[in-house]
């Protein structure tokens, strides 16, 4: 049951990201160059909702639908793998003009190309993974 | 009830009403629903996190032989994969069942003014440029390596930074975690060096 409830999640966000055009390359290349208000726009409102929707739970000591606490896990506390980590990321987000989300969603969507994105991404991931001790975190 | 049913399933028969479902969906109407998913994961006891799920085929790939950072319980993460095959379901809905054909994207005339002039003639006129992403592209090398490149530094930069858009930009500042603040920020330098530096040099 939870699992189907995961997957219709899934569908729903895969939706969402399509529509949105939130998974179209040329959205991110316009939104890096500001030349629309569109991605801004999807990013703030979810946002503003988000952070709302937080601070409600929190406050209210909301549970989730399966009757257990909710808890929001702090991030670490560090500069040097956020800042060199995203600078790497946004890199990558600006050539092929798709987050991770995105590329799920695309390879759906039949581009077949965005499964080389998958390939790199896979790759860069276990890149990581072997070289993880080596970088400032 | 019954009478009900038939209301709703006449009103979708009608195309007026079905426009604004195969019309892209204007950022005021994705936003809060990017959101809601993120609540609907949350109460479900799970986080709303989409590149942690590269970790977690890697690992089921065998890649914790060769690294301990992949070493972990991937199965506890097989939600997230359910999560990932939705989102391919979802696409594949989205672009067959409501989009129009051909699914254009209205970026602004200077964006496609701009995109012309670095050589993507699709700007404008389809979903993703075709200079990248038709199937054209398996014969052409340099395509690859670029959509290649691409890919490894989101993976690695992802993992590093601990997370990606879903995980820092809508989770994470949603908590108004300050390591998610300065992980946006780098995605935005990484993503402004590569547009307005690496372009011009790339294509």
């Amino acid at each position: 049951m939870r699992q189907i409830g995961f997957l219709v999640i899934g569908i729903f966000f895969g939706i969402v990201m399509f529509k949105s055009e939130a998974a179209s390359w040329f959205r991110i290349y316009e939104m890096f160059k500001f030349q629309s208000f569109h991605m801004y726009g999807i990013i703030g409102s979810a946002l503003f909702l988000g952070v709302i929707g937080v601070q409600v739970i929190k406050k209210k000591n909301l549970k989730s639908f399966f009757g257990q606490p909710i808890n929001f896990v702090p991030k670490d506390k560090s500069f040097s793998r956020y800042m060199f980590g995203g600078i790497i990321f946004g890199l990558g987000w600006a050539l092929a003009g798709a987050c991770p989300g995105p590329i799920y969603v695309l390879a759906g969507a039949g581009y077949w190309p965005i499964l080389v994105v998958f390939a790199g991404a896979m790759l860069g991931t276990f890149i990581y993974g072997l070289l993880r001790k080596k970088l400032p975190h | 009830m019954l009478q009900a049913v038939f209301l709703i399933s006449g009103l979708f028969a009608q195309k007026k009403t079905m426009n604004w479902i195969l019309e892209p969906w204007p950022w005021y109407v994705s936003g809060p629903l990017i959101a809601f998913t993120m609540f609907l994961l949350i109460f479900m006891g799970r986080q709303f996190g989409m590149s942690s799920n590269l970790r977690t085929m890697c690992s089921m790939c065998g890649a914790d032989k060769k690294a301990d950072f992949f070493n972990f319980d991937w199965r506890a993460q097989q939600w997230n994969l359910l999560v990932l095959l939705g989102a391919v379901i979802g696409g594949f809905i989205a672009q067959f069942y409501l989009s129009e054909d051909p699914t254009t994207v209205a970026i602004s005339s200077e964006t496609i003014q701009d995109l012309n002039n670095l050589g993507f003639e699709s700007a404008g006129k389809a979903y993703l440029p075709t200079e990248l992403f038709s199937t054209n592209v398996f014969s052409e090398p340099l395509t690859l390596l670029v959509l290649l490149i691409g890919g490894i530094l989101i993976g690695f930069g992802a993992r590093y930074a601990g997370g990606c858009t879903s995980g820092h930009a809508i989770s994470g500042l949603s908590n108004l975690q300050l390591p998610s603040l300065i992980a946006v920020i780098g995605f935005f330098i990484g993503g402004l060096l590569m547009i307005h530096f690496l372009y011009p040099l790339i294509f």
